[in-house]
């Protein structure tokens, strides 16, 4: 029912855009003779592979917390395809992906060479995010008495336990652990003392710079964020 | 010949395990839940089947949890139960999702105190004043009880997916991997674990390979084995050093060059490794077959199975569907003759690794009666459909069996599909 949809279609479609490339191309690890080559991937079913692997990168790469063995399987696949196409083939483009606008952007804007340094900048990141700790676990109540369940040792000299590239949780160190968090919104030129928009207040009627405004409701609402993580609600934990 | 013998309906099913006697099987799901069942003790003379399972035990074994410094949540779903050897009365489990793992202790009460001095049957307390005399407390029966506790938190030693846990043959350590590490735990210390195993390159955008399952040698307590997403199994020996990053032996089979294509990495990925009972042979699970290695020879396995080769003409539709990443799991049976695992449309095949033969079954209501035999199934690859086969284009890649388990001492199986676990045994003549 699923099996033979989408390629099938799209492999048609291809086909006739794409008559002039050879199918020596794309089959180099096969023989001539092999019978599979009738069904080997034409150059064209090359590049729709690519989109749907993109598509996957993306959709992996949205997720809240990726599958690191789904994306690293994807990557791989990705570059053993863009391996394989002529070299001179720009990028096709993904029809209209619903993703975020900044990663599909990065992704489609590259040349080649910079399509792996975005892959390798995504990765990059994902391991910063990782690289934070744990939020602190429920405590058990038979467990050994007094002693924390997990989490970073006060002392560092604990730390020496976990071998090289602990398992533990700071792993890029203390700076590792805010590099992740956005700062954009301090060093923009809203908080500027010298800015007109502040000086001039809310009101102010247009005519005003594109740059938004920084009013008291939104002021508040910063410094609400800034200061509770209370903010963020607990799911409700049913006794034992 | 098997015959179907038993069904129960749950939630999505995670994880699958007989404890060590095979009298009890826990089953994980993705709802934080196990459910364990026991089997019943044979004291009929006639009959003619071994004991029937039935429901033990039912407990929350994991919750969902909030990281609120990632913003995002744990998964519940248990991945991974595995039993502790019997010491006394209790039983003893651990389970794991994503990021913790639980030592859950299961015991039985079937008697309770009665004739306390200041208290009540029911509970109350009574006004001392009115106690004139004093008496013994004794235990009297009462209603089976089972009660499951959770003795042992291990958490935040794991910044990725736990995929693995194993117990090793000392007893007293087990093993925990993730996608980049495998840690090594002391069941009575829970804050404190060593790292024995680390692939995180320093530089992330040279990842190219995760971990995907680890398990200890069931004999000896020093070596542990770790597969990986590149279809490559490695050795180590903690003997050798504290951080097992270099293996003492990597098993790896070179790439069929007839076989290649774009997706050959994601089908060699191992999906699952499990050491026989005697320890002298390993068995992978790729996406289209089950190896077999003996631990004295690296270069290749000396056993292989086609599980569903049917599909590798299909692998463009199912990278497509997602469906060419399912994580099949494999098992032996007790003796380490036959080996099993699970394919789609609820089929799941066993090799008999002395005559060389292997059957189809499947696993399903409306083909299951009680007490009846399971008919082998044939897969139609191409041309003409025989009667009773069933064709690759109808196979429902919806209904997928990942976790099987196999009975340690009898030919009794369980069999989990999406929503329901089945047991099945053999013929007892």
């Amino acid at each position: 029912m699923m099996l033979s949809k989408g390629l099938k279609r799209k492999r048609e479609e291809e086909e006739e855009e794409e008559e002039e490339e050879s199918l020596a191309v794309d089959t180099w690890w096969l023989e001539p003779s092999h019978p599979a080559v009738a069904q080997a991937p034409l150059a064209g079913a090359s590049s729709t592979l690519f989109d749907l692997s993109v598509l996957k990168l993306h959709h992996s790469l949205r997720q809240s917390e990726p599958d690191l063995r789904h994306l690293v399987l994807v990557v791989n696949t990705l570059r053993r395809i863009q391996a394989s196409m002529a070299p001179s083939a720009a990028l096709p483009s993904v029809p209209s992906p619903p993703t975020a606008p900044s990663v599909a952007d990065s992704l489609l804007a590259s040349s080649d060479a910079g399509l792996s340094a975005s892959m390798a900048s995504l990765l990059e990141d994902l391991s910063h995010i990782e690289g934070l700790s744990q939020a602190p676990q429920p405590q058990v109540d038979e467990g050994p008495p007094g002693r924390p369940t997990g989490g970073t040792p006060p002392d560092l000299g604990t730390l020496d336990l976990l071998g090289p590239g602990t398992g533990c949780l700071l792993d890029d160190g203390l700076e590792g652990l805010f590099e992740d968090i956005d700062t954009s919104m301090y060093d923009s030129e809203l908080w500027a003392p010298t800015s007109e928009d502040l000086k001039h207040g809310p009101e102010d009627g247009p005519g005003k710079e594109e740059a938004p405004e920084l009013d008291e409701t939104e002021l508040d609402y910063l410094m609400d964020v800034l200061v509770s993580t209370q903010a963020l609600e607990r799911p409700q934990e049913p006794g034992r | 010949m098997y015959f179907f013998c038993f069904n129960h309906t749950a939630d999505i099913i995670s994880t699958v395990e007989f404890n060590h006697s095979g009298e009890l099987l826990a089953t994980g799901d993705k709802g934080g839940r196990v459910v364990i069942f026991q089997q019943e003790q044979e004291n009929k003379i006639q009959s003619h089947s071994r004991g029937e399972y039935n429901v033990y035990s039912t407990f929350q074994s994991h919750e969902p949890e909030f990281d609120y410094l990632k913003s995002l949540e744990i998964e519940e779903k248990i991945n991974k139960i595995r039993w502790l050897p019997q010491k006394n009365a209790a039983q003893f489990l651990l389970s794991t999702n994503d990021k913790t793992i639980k030592l859950w202790k299961i015991s039985e009460r079937d008697k309770r105190p009665e004739g306390y001095n200041l208290k009540e049957e029911d509970g109350r307390y009574r006004d001392p004043t009115t106690v004139t005399t004093l008496r013994v407390p004794v235990f009297r029966p009462m209603d089976l009880m089972v009660e499951a506790s959770p003795r042992r938190i291990f958490a935040n030693a794991h910044t990725y997916h736990i995929n693995s846990i194993s117990i090793n043959s000392d007893y007293e350590t087990y093993l925990s991997a993730d996608d980049l590490r495998i840690n090594l735990w002391h069941l009575e210390i829970t804050d404190r674990s060593f790292n024995i195993v680390d692939i995180k390159p320093a530089n992330m955008e040279e990842l190219t390979e995760v971990i995907t399952a680890a398990e200890f040698h069931p004999n000896s307590c020093n070596t542990f084995v770790y597969s990986s997403s590149k279809g490559t199994i490695r050795l180590c020996d903690m003997r050798a050093s504290a951080l097992c990053d270099r293996h003492s032996k990597l098993f790896e089979e070179p790439e069929d060059p007839s076989n290649r294509s774009f997706f050959s990495e994601i089908i060699s990925s191992i999906s699952d490794v499990k050491f026989s009972h005697s320890g002298r042979y390993m068995m992978t699970r790729d996406y289209l077959s089950v190896k077999i290695w003996d631990l004295n020879m690296e270069n290749r396995p000396v056993e292989t199975y086609q599980v569903h080769e049917y599909l590798r003409s299909k692998l463009c539709s199912l990278y497509e569907n997602d469906c060419i990443f399912d994580k099949f799991e494999c098992c032996w049976n007790g003796s380490d003759s036959v080996v099993m695992t699970g394919s789609y449309n609820n089929f799941f095949r066993m090799f008999d690794r002395n005559t060389k033969r292997d059957i189809t079954l499947e696993a399903s209501r409306e083909n299951n009666k009680p007490r009846t035999v399971l008919k082998p199934r044939k897969v139609c690859a191409s041309g003409k459909r025989k009667k009773d086969e069933i064709s690759v284009d109808s196979l429902d890649f919806n209904k997928k069996i990942l976790h099987t388990a196999w009975h340690p001492k009898e030919n009794i199986i369980a069999v989990a599909t999406t929503n329901n676990l089945y047991i099945f045994q053999d013929k007892v003549n």
